[in-house]
């Protein structure tokens, strides 16, 4: 009680003078960066899920051949989400005598809940966002189906029993992909028209959704309700992650960006905070021995230290949550189109896991240094050098480690990441250290090849000052590194995206396509003097064994690859949006027994390996192929890809259908009513709309990387600055001494630059070695991106080491060395 | 505050005592079988030349630090058979200091300064009693003043202001004017002597000032870490 409510007065009185100002500025700080961090990618990562959402039309989709029971509309109105249902099956419908086998999507109110319907009036016309789902009595039809029956809008179209007038030509909808490869021509009713068709009846293949979208926890809490229950057989659960791959690398990419940016500033915030603690230590040497002297007890001393820490965690907290909410204001801002009105409202949630931070930070960090005060000799009172016992290191490092631990987890979530990326903080930490001390020696060396005594002293009091020479470059460069590291990897994933959204990029698919109609098809393109698409087969097949084991007894982590419909294709030669990471590639003229390509996520997630052999069921037939090879597939490359390759010649006794994608300007768009019309059979589907979904995707993805970027920048150079201010104390009396013997302010001021020139120079070296190298790591790793060395990021490291350590060096050192030396050298008050 | 002086009236008694230290050239004896007893309210010098060992019997005495061998009893207390703990309470009950460079919180006024032992013994009145004696030392109208606001000498009235705040049995100086001019420094040993004649404290001094040690009851001299002589000196 006497201690706390000493300890209280004591830290209103040292607010007051500014003693605690530096600490408390580190604390502030990270709280301000972690608030505001955690808010933008909480918004943005939210956003962009959504986005990529859009691939469903929902958060989440149920299917099933069966009518979906009423349970689960009921559980959804329970958890207050909106639906909508779908209802989709084959049917040949008619336009006059024309005929076309197409799938018929009935749509209730609603549809879709994510995304939006794109329509048009003419064959390959202008489209516009569609108000609305078909009303009663009309009929939205594609463009091929359009053109195989020969209809235009305005005509009428016979469903069934139903006597339906096409309205509108639809050119997109969003969860056009799910069944992508089995597309037919499709139309869109009203799902009420549906019973009076007719068509529904005993043994039809009728495909049923509920679409569900809500609140992310709502969606979280129903899909867990689903889980736990029972789900019939025919049920099956649809969620984003395993309906795009296009539209989730980019997204998942993003997100992962978004987590390292928190990583980063937490770590930034753990050096600040420590740099700090260490300073205020040091500084309350003198009061706690004179404390002691006085009569204080060590377990006041502790009692008034923690109290007191906790003090400067609650008043950090509170106006570091005041400035990141105002960072959260004007991002929001700045960022309205990304981060959109109808998200939920973040609230307290990344105030209270910053302040939780900041806590666990000022724990891990600052605790050592104030524990290390409770063993101040009172005999310092006397003997100015009589100091604590230093800390058990191992103490020192285990208790950081576990703050830094226990918040990376609540970051990354995920064991193994935790363990790389504890493993490399440390592995870093500790070749900053070595290398800093070798680079602080080595410095001395060159004191006195110098241009005069500033040099002579700058240079001098590094190498003097060894041991916390090298702690401060560590502790400057493990945060350069990590600022460079965000750069470079910010750089690759937008160099990245940038190519993905190549205008050369193919814009249209065409499925369907007979073995007889593929020299028409290209001519069709060469007669204009265009280049013809590029045509793969396509095969169907289902996946019956692995090493002669049959497919539903081989264990696999996952099981929906052994159980979908195979689409089979076969290649001379590995294509260029393919890379290959395990095996060899068949010669172009390869013909012995069939060999097959697998590719990476499907060969992990299937436990295929090389070697395996696998059989299949096509037509009918049995087919057995051994794996040659495993392929990773950028699937952002708009091409047709295929998780199984197959050797040529393998696949040419079956039957087969061929797939291809191809760019087409809009001047050209002619030509594509000409294909249609001349082979009714093939359907074109218009990629424009999927590219822009995956273009505002990645456009929000970018803009969403780049506002963090610049703001975790920003606030990791304010962090580093607030890092040197706390390492000025140590030279405020020499200074003040030299020029006390007669030594220029000018000079004194050039030495202690040419200190911090030294040791951010150092900082930057060392970071750029270490940035170059996790960066390499990272975008492989993580990213899957190819990583490119850049000399010029080297001279960026060193340059911003310099900069930012000097110009934060020159604002501290400038009070100090301006201050009379009298007062420094009388210090003693 | 509290007094418990031996029967005979010892506030502080001093016992074969020795200071070892190991330095590089070996073990350092920096005082060696020291022994004497200061009665209560006497006033009493320890001086010699630097080097002698001065600061380290003052530092054995006030329990900042603990003899090699020997014992010091400080007011009842044998300070060898306490832990750092015990030993700081002991100080908190009945130890005042007087330091050479003034040693007051940067952070703290001069007022805050006075009150902080007052405080740290969890005095309610810490206030209203500092207030009383900084008036006393005659700074009553620069209690708001900071320490880097104040001249050398009226830091070291604060510092003799907050030695004398908790009434101690026994008050440490070391060098209390080796900081201030002469004349500064002979106003501020008038003032510790009005206050300790005043309040019956017992005064231990360490000073190689010859003049301020002939004003003290007693000078106890060292040499080379022994004790050369123990005088009383005339009224």
């Amino acid at each position: 009680m006497k201690a706390l409510s000493f300890a209280v007065r004591s830290f209103g009185r040292e607010l007051r003078s500014g003693e605690v100002l530096v600490l408390l500025s580190a604390v502030i700080l990270a709280v301000g960066a972690l608030t505001a961090v955690g808010f933008l990618t909480d918004r943005i990562g939210k956003a962009v899920a959504r986005q990529a959402n859009e691939v469903l039309a929902a958060d989440l989709r149920l299917r099933s051949q069966e009518p979906i029971p009423e349970q689960w509309q009921n559980l959804a109105d329970d958890y207050g989400l909106s639906t909508a249902r779908t209802v989709a099956f084959p049917s040949v419908v008619y336009a006059g005598d024309d005929s076309a086998l197409s799938t018929v999507i009935g749509v209730s109110d609603g549809y879709p809940l994510r995304g939006r319907v794109l329509i048009s009036d003419v064959l390959f016309g202008e489209q516009r966002i569609a108000d609305g789902v078909t009303p009663r009595g009309e009929v939205w039809v594609d463009n091929s189906l359009l053109a195989r029956v020969g209809a235009s809008v305005g005509d009428t179209l016979s469903v069934g029993e139903l006597e339906l007038t096409i309205s509108r030509i639809v050119t997109y909808r969003p969860d056009q992909s799910i069944g992508f490869a089995s597309l037919a021509p499709t139309l869109l009713l009203n799902i009420d028209d549906i019973p009076d068709s007719g068509l529904i009846g005993e043994g039809s293949r009728v495909s049923y959704s509920l679409l569900l979208a809500g609140p992310e926890n709502a969606v979280a809490d129903y899909r867990a309700a689903v889980d736990t229950d029972e789900l019939p057989d025919a049920l099956r659960v649809r969620t984003q992650e395993q309906s795009s791959q296009r539209a989730f690398s980019a997204a998942d990419r993003a997100q992962r960006f978004l987590s390292m940016t928190a990583v980063i500033s937490l770590l930034l915030s753990a050096v600040a905070v420590a740099m700090s603690a260490r300073r205020f230590a040091h500084r309350r040497m003198d009061t706690v021995a004179l404390m002691k002297s006085l009569g204080a007890t060590q377990g006041f001393v502790i009692a008034v230290s923690l109290v007191q820490l906790v003090f400067l965690g609650l008043i950090g907290v509170a106006a570091g949550s005041v400035i990141g909410f105002a960072a959260e204001a004007g991002l929001s801002v700045i960022l309205a189109d990304v981060i959109s009105a109808d998200l939920p409202d973040p609230g307290l949630t990344p105030v209270m896991l910053a302040g939780g931070s900041a806590f666990v930070l000022l724990l891990g960090f600052a605790l050592p240094s104030l524990l290390q005060l409770r063993d101040t000799p009172p005999l310092r009172v006397l003997r100015h050098d009589a100091m604590p016992p230093s800390p058990s290191r191992i103490f020192v490092v285990s208790l950081s480690l576990l703050a830094v631990a226990a918040l990376l987890y609540r970051s990354v979530g995920d064991l193994a990441m935790l363990v790389i990326l504890l493993g490399g903080i440390i592995l870093i930490s500790a070749a900053l250290y070595a290398v800093g001390r070798f680079l602080v020696a080595f410095m001395g060396r060159f004191r006195s090849a110098g241009v005069g005594v500033a040099w002579r002293y700058g240079l001098a009091n590094v190498s003097r000052r060894g041991r916390a020479s090298a702690i401060q470059v560590v502790a400057f460069g493990l945060g350069i590194t990590v600022l460079l590291l965000l750069t470079l990897v910010r750089t690759d994933l937008l160099a990245g995206w940038q190519r993905t959204l190549n205008e050369e990029a193919p814009n249209h698919f065409m499925i369907n396509i007979q073995r007889s109609e593929v020299e028409s098809i290209r001519s069709i393109f060469t007669d204009r003097d265009m280049a013809p698409p590029d045509l793969s087969p396509l095969v169907r097949a289902r996946l019956t064994s692995v090493n002669n084991v049959d497919s539903s007894e081989h264990e696999a982590p996952e099981r929906w690859f052994l159980r979908r419909e195979q689409n089979l294709s076969w290649a001379e030669e590995l294509d260029s949006s393919n890379e290959l990471v395990a095996g060899d590639w068949w010669a172009p003229d390869y013909d012995g027994p069939p060999l097959v390509s697998i590719e990476e996520d499907v060969s992990v997630e299937a436990n295929l390996k090389i070697g395996d052999v696998i059989g299949f069921e096509i037509a009918g037939q049995q087919l057995e192929a051994r794996v040659a090879s495993i392929r990773r597939v950028n699937w952002d490359s708009f091409k047709p890809n295929f998780f199984i390759v197959f050797s040529p010649g393998a696949l040419d006794e079956f039957p087969a259908t061929f797939i291809g994608s191809m760019r087409v300007q809009e001047v050209q768009r002619p030509l594509l009513v000409e294909l249609v019309r001349k082979h009714p059979s093939v359907s074109v589907i218009d990629l424009d709309s999927i590219l822009q979904q995956v273009r505002s995707i990645i456009e929000k993805a970018s803009l969403a990387v780049q506002a963090v970027f610049f703001f975790t920048l920003a606030a990791g150079i304010a962090v580093l600055f607030a890092a040197v201010q706390s390492t000025i104390d140590e030279r405020r009396f020499e200074s003040a001494m030299l020029r006390a013997l007669g030594a220029r302010k000018r000079i004194v001021f050039s030495g202690v630059m040419t200190e911090f020139a030294a040791l951010g120079a150092a900082a930057g070296l060392l970071a750029s070695a270490g940035a170059t190298a996790l960066a390499a790591v990272i975008a492989v790793e993580l990213f899957q991106l190819p990583y490119s060395f850049n000399p010029l990021y080297w001279l960026v490291g060193i340059s911003a080491g310099l900069v930012i350590v000097c110009a934060s060096g020159y604002f501290a050192a400038r009070s100090a060395i301006n201050s009379a030396p009298v007062d420094v050298l009388r210090g003693a008050t | 505050m509290s007094n418990q002086s031996g029967a005979d009236g010892t506030v502080l008694k001093v016992h074969a005592a020795s200071k070892k230290v190991s330095s590089p050239e070996g073990s350092l004896t920096i005082l060696s079988d020291v022994s004497f007893d200061v009665s209560r309210g006497e006033t009493v010098a320890i001086i010699g030349a630097s080097g002698a060992g001065k600061s380290t019997l003052l530092a054995l005495l006030a329990g900042l630090d603990l003899p090699t061998s020997g014992e010091v009893v400080l007011n009842g207390h044998n300070l060898g058979q306490l832990d750092e703990d015990g030993r700081a309470r002991v100080r908190a009950d009945s130890v005042g200091f007087v330091f050479q460079s003034f040693h007051l919180v940067p952070s703290l006024n001069a007022l805050e300064n006075v009150m902080l032992p007052l405080e740290l013994a969890g005095d309610d009145d810490a206030r209203a009693r500092s207030s009383d004696i900084i008036e006393r030392v005659g700074l009553g109208e620069r209690w708001s003043h900071y320490p880097s606001q104040l001249s050398g000498g009226e830091k070291q009235r604060v510092a003799v202001a907050r030695a004398f705040s908790t009434e101690p049995a026994v008050l440490f100086a070391d060098e209390p004017t080796g900081n201030l001019d002469s004349r500064t420094g002979g106003k501020i040993m008038d003032l510790m002597f009005d206050l300790n004649r005043n309040s019956s404290t017992t005064l231990v001094l360490v000073t190689h000032d010859s003049k301020l040690a002939e004003r003290c009851d007693r000078i106890i001299a060292l040499d080379s870490g022994k004790l050369a002589s123990d005088t009383r000196v005339a009224a």
